[in-house]
């Protein structure tokens, strides 16, 4: 590994100043939400470390995670590529192809043999042999299994990897099936959503270069940094909800003064995500904001829980969440040799999402009327 | 053995078979085998969709007014687009006319789309195939520059300091032995011509289209909140406006409309001063390279899209054309209709599912499938490790789409050779103008380059398309009216209780429809026919190829081991395999679970 270059010494050869490079430091650390005494211990990691080789897999997908991937704002995702990451496989961005394109996959299997990260994207269906998904003439199912065996983790990216998504939604014909369900002997963090927030992707891996392990997770799997809190949360129209006022049909005086949307059916209050904290493509929006309320794209099975416009009717709470995932400390632990995957502690309930099961929506309104 | 197609290719299987599996760079999975003779030309072409996900089963029985946020999921990368399409399919079932304002934030997300996707694909998925980024370490940055300003004087980044840094930067990452993207390239193939500047020039303009492509999308966070995958809805578009009173904030205001703007600014200002310059300046090292043309001379098909009023798909009040081309006839457009039984038509001969008869076409609206994965009796390996196809039997998970019994070409080509065979005034100037400025004849559309030329064309296109819809969105808000959604057919309980109705759009890749039945307020029937379904299309029982298959046919290729021209072929179709793969049996049959291995 002697002859592999380090982070830091890529940045430099790319002509990046040691300032530069210092106050890049400081904007992941506040990137992390971390405090200013940790910038050096970030820098210290970048000096030493080389680029980690990754190998992004595609199963049965839509690509939008590796299209919300390369929204990245901070870090750029062409300073991902080039400067944090070396990505040896992604049949969606590499230039080889067929044979060289396995062969680059199998070359860093073996060179970096428990030193690469695998990112998964979409999942393995096991109907039919598993050749609903055909990668190099064999079920993808068999690719995934060959790069899973020597990673140090794995990145189940989106909602197709972490839980199934749209191709598992009832009755699942191809039985896509979750990475977690086929791997069951590596660390893997689970990064939901359809996608996820381009800067959740890249905080994900940043967090793991520069820590050099997992990120606190959740009971599902999920970064409790991330996805510790209900979007309704920390919605900026939480207000609207707790004093009563809310869009009662789409376009009403309501609506055009940003009220809640709770009643057009936001899932808002429970789905965990950080939608409404960081938003969308470098803080534009998110859902709600602009107007359509969140349908729960990050959580478990959300194409089943009934129509996105019926009411979630569970809500118990009315106050913010007062045990979240308690994360102080942990980021702050030394760095592990190694990838240590962290027991989460999470003493939230898991999300509920037992939207009622109405007889339709029709039957609704006329309750409502 | 020779086999002469009714859509005119001789196809020769007899010489050595080259696999290329997985291609990459596209959407999704695909394989690609052809036969090359002694001299490395392509003599028989092959393919094949690699993956299927049945995502019209997974829609029965849901509530039409959520088939947007499913179908929208067909594909991350042409995001909206399907959604767009089934928004219009359950407004066209239920007689729903959405508001003007509506109709022009639509149109603005369709055409910033379509932006975002030629831009993304040329640079991100298409470059590496003419440009070799270690032979601009080679580049003199002084050169470069020159050659910048030259063509293209407006682009403000073009000084030698600019493109020595970046040009160092790369230096380090090659050096750093660890190559990512780059690694097993075919970077010393003679099928790359640029000289070393032209290839810096384009390297660097990767990396600023990585980071122009995120701004594009702007757009669609602002009107639909996040994008990957924005929201829509059935009637109009989620976001109110209020550009007036309190609560402005929480709806589109002057800020979020001044946002629009300036964005769509960009894409003008990129499209026009890098993109385009970029297509001509390496079109130009490759005119000798005219190879691809494929259907595109003789059959062409194009839905139309970007209505002036809402909910009117009148083929004359479209900005993008409608029309279909077949026999190599460009005097004669005909008109496409999608409701009618006998012109759009899929068959399954070839393709891993089975109908009853055998040669038989099913019309979307009686769509039928099940799957059915086997190997032809020439096919070399086994069900679950195959080595070569068996193209006489069944080997794809693409259907074979076919207008009036014709394999057609969709797409942005398809799209301005029939605009252009029509007399389309901004089409035919357009490409009147690069093929003066290029100096090649006609004929040169009719390849792989005049894919990817008619790509950027109609990118600066749209812009200006996309700066037209905004400014009637602000005249119109300006003229009072504010409106964004009519609800009068939301509630179900207004609904009949049969309807069947069909959306069109034309997606970044070309032609795509939605075909919806909806009987007690819930889906009966959906069926999606989407651009790669048609250019990816198998064979069909006539043996007529498709579009894929014909532009691959007589290429010469330098090196037969290496698919550079494989790649650069089907590439400028834009391959979008989620898409084209996800058709699903209607009537619901049980399909077999085999265990796991």
């Amino acid at each position: 590994m002697s002859q592999i270059e380090t982070f830091y010494e890529v940045m430099r050869k790319q002509g990046i100043t040691r300032r530069s490079f210092m106050k890049y430091c400081s904007l992941t650390a506040a990137a992390l939400g971390l405090g200013p005494a940790f910038v050096p211990r970030i820098a210290k990691a970048m000096e030493e470390m080389p680029r980690t080789p990754v190998i992004w897999v595609h199963g049965l997908e839509c690509t939008c995670c590796s299209e919300s991937f390369i929204r990245s704002a901070h870090p750029l995702a062409g300073d991902v590529v080039l400067s944090m990451i070396s990505l040896d496989y992604d049949d969606t961005l590499m230039a080889a192809a067929g044979h060289q394109a396995e062969a680059a996959m199998r070359d860093t299997i073996e060179r970096y043999r428990g030193n690469y990260i695998l990112a998964v994207e979409g999942n393995p269906p096991l109907n039919e042999d598993g050749m609903y998904c055909i990668v190099g003439g064999k079920p993808f199912v068999d690719q995934l299994r060959e790069a899973a065996e020597h990673a140090k983790a794995i990145i189940s990216w989106g909602a197709c990897a972490s839980y199934g998504c749209v191709q598992a939604a009832h009755p699942n014909p191809t039985r896509a099936t979750p990475v977690h369900q086929v791997i069951t002997d590596k660390p893997i963090i689970r990064v939901p959503g359809c996608p996820p927030i381009a800067e959740v992707m890249t905080g994900v891996i940043t967090y793991m270069l520069t820590f050099d392990r997992l990120p606190e997770l959740d009971r599902q799997g999920r970064p409790a940094m991330f996805y510790g809190q209900r979007i309704h949360d920390k919605c900026y129209r939480r207000p609207h909800f707790d004093a009563g006022q809310f869009v009662e049909t789409w376009d009403d005086e309501n609506a055009r003064r940003g009220y809640c949307l709770y009643k057009m059916g936001c899932k808002g209050p429970t789905t965990y995500n950080a939608c409404s904290t960081v938003r969308w493509n470098e803080g534009v929006s998110f859902p709600i904001q602009s107007g359509h309320g969140c349908i729960g794209c990050s959580e478990d099975g959300f194409w089943d829980q009934g129509s996105f416009y019926d009411r979630v009717t569970d809500l118990t709470q009315f106050g913010v969440e007062a045990n979240a995932d308690q994360i102080g400390g942990i980021a702050a632990g030394a760095v592990a040799g190694g990838i240590a995957v962290h027991t989460a502690i999470s003493a939230l309930r898991t999300a509920q999402k037992k939207v009622q099961d109405r007889p339709s929506a029709a039957e609704t309104s006329k309750e409502e009327a | 053995m020779v086999i002469q197609t009714p859509n005119g290719f001789e196809l020769d299987n007899s010489g050595r078979r080259i696999v290329v599996d997985p291609v990459t760079r596209i959407e999704g999975h695909m394989r690609c085998e052809v036969n090359v003779d002694e001299n490395g030309v392509i003599r028989n072409a092959v393919s094949t969709g690699t993956m299927w996900r049945g995502l019209e089963v997974i829609l029965r029985g849901r509530d039409p007014r959520d088939a947007w946020a499913f179908t929208e999921r067909i594909c991350g990368v042409c995001t909206g687009t399907h959604a767009l399409t089934s928004v219009r399919a359950v407004e066209d079932a239920l007689g729903i006319t959405i508001p003007d304002n509506a109709n022009s934030i639509r149109n603005i997300m369709q055409l910033n789309l379509q932006i975002h996707d030629h831009v993304v694909h040329f640079y991100h998925l298409h470059a590496l195939d003419w440009v070799n980024p270690i032979n601009a370490l080679n580049a003199d940055p002084r050169a470069t520059s020159e050659l910048q300003q030259m063509v293209s004087p407006s682009h403000p980044m073009s000084s030698p300091g600019y493109f020595r840094d970046v040009q160092s930067r790369l230096r380090g990452f090659v050096e750093s032995g660890q190559l990512g993207l780059f690694k097993n390239g075919y970077w010393d193939n003679p099928a790359y011509k640029l000289p070393p500047e032209a290839d810096l020039m384009a390297t660097v303009h990767y990396l600023e289209a990585l980071e122009l492509q995120k701004e594009i999308v702007k757009v669609h966070t602002i009107f639909g909140g996040k994008n990957p995958h924005p929201n829509w809805l059935v009637g109009g578009v989620p976001c109110p406006i209020n550009v007036h009173s309190t609560g402005a904030v929480g709806a589109i205001n002057m800020e979020r409309l001044n946002l629009v703007s300036s964005i769509i600014q960009k894409c003008q200002d990129f499209v026009n001063n890098v993109y385009i310059p970029d297509v001509v300046a390496i079109g130009g090292f490759y005119k000798d390279w005219l190879y691809g043309g494929g259907l595109s001379s003789q059959a062409c098909l194009a839905y139309g899209d970007i209505p002036e009023h809402p909910n009117n798909f009148d083929a004359s009040q479209l900005y993008l054309p409608r029309g279909a081309i077949i026999d190599g006839d460009l005097t004669r457009v005909h008109d496409v209709d999608p409701r009618d039984p006998e012109q759009i038509q899929e068959f399954v001969d070839h393709s891993w599912y089975e109908y009853g008869q055998p040669g038989q076409g099913l019309h979307p609206w009686d769509g039928e499938t099940s799957p059915r994965y086997e190997l032809g009796p020439n096919a070399v390996g086994t069900r679950t490790n195959i080595e070569a196809l068996d193209e006489a039997a069944k080997y794809s998970w693409i259907k074979a789409p076919r207008w009036r019994g014709h394999a057609m070409e969709v797409g942005p080509l398809a799209r301005y050779i029939v605009g252009y065979a029509q007399g389309h005034e901004d089409i035919s100037n357009q490409v009147n103008g690069l093929l003066r400025q290029m100096d090649l004849p006609v004929e040169a559309l009719f390849s792989t380059l005049g894919r990817t030329a008619a790509r950027a064309l109609e990118s600066e296109y749209c812009a200006r398309l996309q700066r037209y819809f905004f400014d009637k969105l602000v005249a119109n808000i300006r003229n009072g009216d504010e409106s964004t959604a009519n609800v009068a057919k939301w509630d179900p309980s207004t609904w009949p209780s049969e309807a069947r109705g069909v959306g069109m759009t034309e997606a970044p890749r070309g032609a795509l429809g939605h075909w919806i039945n909806i009987k007690d307020a819930k889906i009966e029937n959906y069926q999606c026919v989407v651009p790669t379904t048609w250019n990816g299309s198998p064979r069909d029982a006539q043996g007529n190829i498709g579009a894929f298959e014909a532009s691959l046919m007589n290429t010469p290729m330098e090196r037969p081991d290496e698919p550079v021209e494989i790649l650069r072929t089907l590439h400028s179709f834009d391959p979008c395999l989620a898409c084209s793969t996800h058709v699903m049996s209607p009537d619901g049959q049980e399909l077999t679970n085999v265990k796991v291995r």
